[in-house]
């Protein structure tokens, strides 16, 4: 085990599968000389030279389908998106190419990219920087879309990611680039499609991914202190495949659930929890499947206004309390 | 195109031995034979795909290469072992030209079990990745940025490949085009990019003429904006664009660098099986063009060189009729694909599919 940002762990990822696998490569804007706008490609260029760490034009839509074709021809691109808000220039590849080659080929095209960058807001970028797009790519039979928000998962998806033959949306938590965790050593990934129980409890189940795992956490301390009661915290951290069967479970244990997700209501993942609850524990719930989401509002800029409209500790704490029909604070 | 021509064959600058053999093999009168040969094949499958299509055979698109046989034709001639070639939708001739068996090519197009992609694809995604063939794609520009991929994975794999990538006219106002391009020029600096682009230049797309879609008409000379050098050829003429393919596909195989041909050529019929009208174009128009029909005009010539008589060339079109009426009876008679197809193939490795059945 050793300490590390959420930034070194996945540093640690690429580079380290980079030594292991000649074939793996990085492309970006800035990721190679200016060394990556958030530092996580920082000095790698000098490491693996510029036919490994490529320096791309502003042009996502071009390399990431170079990216794919590349990936085509049995290397492995690991695409930068600055921030995934610029993704929708690159959708079309994403979408339209990389999910559906290997179906629409018959099965004689694998695509083996990553793509990966800062997902979610929270730092104040405003309306057209600030996206959280899992529903979006996880709405795509054929990619892979995670969520990692701890250094561990980090860089153990990273590890899975690249040596998945298939195309993974790889969503960081771009506000937490900074925060520290314990990583294990070796090269072992973290498999996709098992979600990891952040914290064990037995009255509501608080389901959710990405930073807001945290904001879950959080709650669940102030519910034990404020009310006395015990919540588990499900960090779903695939989004597709999905784990439908821990929260199912959790819920079967607990009976109430809140899924929360800094997206908008209306056909997010918490709507798809929410929805997979109903269908599998119907008969287990003893209060409607809550959901807390964003607001419905493009980012905002100014701080106070940015921080209501994503969830808070309160607006979760609420609905953790109307699961559990007891006096909201 | 008059004898005289055939002496420039190789000229502009070093020649390689393998463009001595390119020259020698475009003017050897019995491959030019066997062009003709797989051009008037092409165009009858082409034209029993337009039977099948009103028939209610082939469902959803089709786009058909009734005029432009020449251009695939003479590229694909300069296609070695381990080359890539990659275009939009009008692309049964690429992958028939490379190999593949017509009748596995028609039985797709009927969405049968045999089909080349079993089914799952249709005529806008035909594949052989088997014989360097990587696709058809239905997404106007979407494909170019794979091939400028495909082309930068050679070099980085250290091999001498090529990539031939087809692209219509009318791509060329699209933004993946300009992207594409630019990082092919871009890595073609480092002789990183050997990707041969082929504009097949048939004046519209879909119903909008070149003129209609852009000032600057000459397509050739977009490439310049990136530092990638080009040329015209004239994409009715067999020998011309034989001449102009060996010596591109040679050079990009050399330098690793980009080359771009437009070829000039032009689409006989409409643009998709149900394009009937063409409110966008004359009669006039279409008739001039088919005064210089490529495989009209290659007959004559292999006429007038004692290459080919009357005899030969319908023991050629029997032949050929034989050949499509086989292909025809093999997609009618293949069974439909086994419904647990439609879960293989969405996700490579165990878990084919994520869904519930």
């Amino acid at each position: 085990m050793a300490t590390m940002t959420y930034r070194e762990a996945l540093k640690a990822a690429m580079s380290e599968e980079m030594e292991r696998d000649e074939s793996v490569v990085l492309m970006g804007e800035d990721i190679g000389v200016y060394g990556g706008t958030h530092l996580i490609t920082d000095g790698l260029i000098d490491r693996f030279g510029a036919k490994r760490v490529m320096d791309t034009p502003i042009a996502e839509g071009g390399f990431t389908g170079a990216a794919i074709g590349m990936a085509m021809m049995g290397m492995k691109p690991v695409v930068e998106m600055m921030t995934w808000n610029f993704s929708f220039l690159a959708s079309d590849q994403i979408i339209q190419n990389a999910a559906k080659l290997r179906y629409f080929s018959g099965g004689q095209v694998n695509v083996p990219l990553v793509v990966r960058g800062p997902n979610g807001g929270g730092v104040q970028l405003s309306a057209q920087h600030t996206h959280s797009l899992e529903n979006m790519y996880g709405h795509f039979p054929g990619l892979k879309v995670v969520s990692p928000v701890t250094p561990a998962d980090v860089k153990g998806m990273m590890l899975t990611a690249i040596r998945d033959p298939n195309p993974v949306i790889f969503l960081e938590a771009g506000a937490l680039y900074g925060t520290k965790g314990e990583v294990p050593d070796g090269d072992e990934g973290v498999e996709f499609g098992k979600a990891r129980i952040a914290r064990e409890g037995t009255d509501v189940t608080l389901i959710s991914y990405g930073r807001q795992v945290n904001l879950c956490l959080r709650v669940a301390d102030r519910l034990e202190e404020e009310d006395g009661v015990s919540a588990e915290v499900i960090d779903v951290r695939s989004i597709r495949p999905l784990d439908e069967e821990t929260f199912v479970e959790s819920v079967k244990k607990t009976h109430r659930a809140v899924a929360v997700q800094e997206q908008w209501r209306l056909f997010g993942v918490a709507s798809e929890v929410a929805s997979i609850i109903q269908e599998k524990a119907f008969d287990y719930l003893d209060a409607p499947v809550i959901r807390v989401s964003g607001a419905e509002v493009p980012a905002p800029y100014a701080r106070n206004l940015e921080i209501a409209a994503f969830p808070s500790e309160q607006q979760v704490a609420n609905a953790a309390r109307r699961t559990l029909y007891i006096e909201e604070k | 195109m008059p004898a005289e021509s055939e002496e420039h064959v190789g000229d502009g600058g070093v020649e390689t031995q393998e463009q001595r053999d390119a020259s020698s093999v475009a003017t050897d009168g019995d491959h030019l034979v066997e062009l003709y040969k797989k051009m008037v094949l092409i165009r009858a499958f082409e034209e029993a795909c337009q039977r099948s299509f009103r028939q209610g055979k082939i469902g959803g698109y089709l786009h058909v290469y009734i005029g432009q046989e020449a251009v695939a034709t003479g590229f694909l001639d300069a296609f070695k072992e381990g080359d890539r070639a990659i275009t939009a939708y009008r692309d049964h001739p690429h992958v028939l030209l490379l190999g593949s068996d017509p009748k596995n090519v028609m039985a797709e197009l009927y969405g049968r079990g045999d089909g080349i992609v079993k089914g799952k694809g249709g005529s806008m995604h035909l594949f052989d990745v088997e014989r360097g063939f990587m696709g058809g794609y239905g997404i106007v520009g979407g494909h170019i940025p794979l091939g400028v991929g495909f082309a930068y994975a050679m070099r980085y794999q250290g091999t001498d490949h090529v990539t031939q990538l087809y692209l219509g006219d009318g791509s060329i106002s699209n933004g993946a085009f300009h992207e594409a391009v630019n990082l092919a020029g871009l890595w073609g600096k480092d002789g990183m990019c050997p990707c041969l682009f082929i504009i097949e230049n048939n004046q519209y797309g879909m119903g909008t003429s070149v003129e209609r879609t852009t000032a600057m008409t000459d397509l050739a000379r977009k490439f310049d904006a990136y530092g990638v050098e080009n040329e015209k050829v004239d994409g009715m003429d067999l020998e011309a664009v034989l001449e102009v393919a060996h010596r591109a596909a040679e050079r990009v195989r050399e330098t690793g660098k980009p080359y771009a041909v437009e070829a000039l050529t032009y689409r006989t019929v409409g643009h998709g099986a149900g394009d009937f009208f063409e409110k966008y174009r004359t009669k006039d128009e279409i008739k001039k063009w088919r005064e210089r029909d490529p495989i009209g005009q290659l007959e004559h010539k292999l006429i007038e060189r004692d290459l080919l008589d009357e005899d030969a060339i319908e023991e050629i079109s029997n032949e050929t009729k034989e050949t499509i009426g086989e292909v025809t009876k093999f997609a009618d008679e293949s069974a439909e694909p086994p419904i647990e197809e439609l879960y293989t193939d969405v996700y490579a490795g165990e878990d084919e599919y994520m869904g519930e059945k």
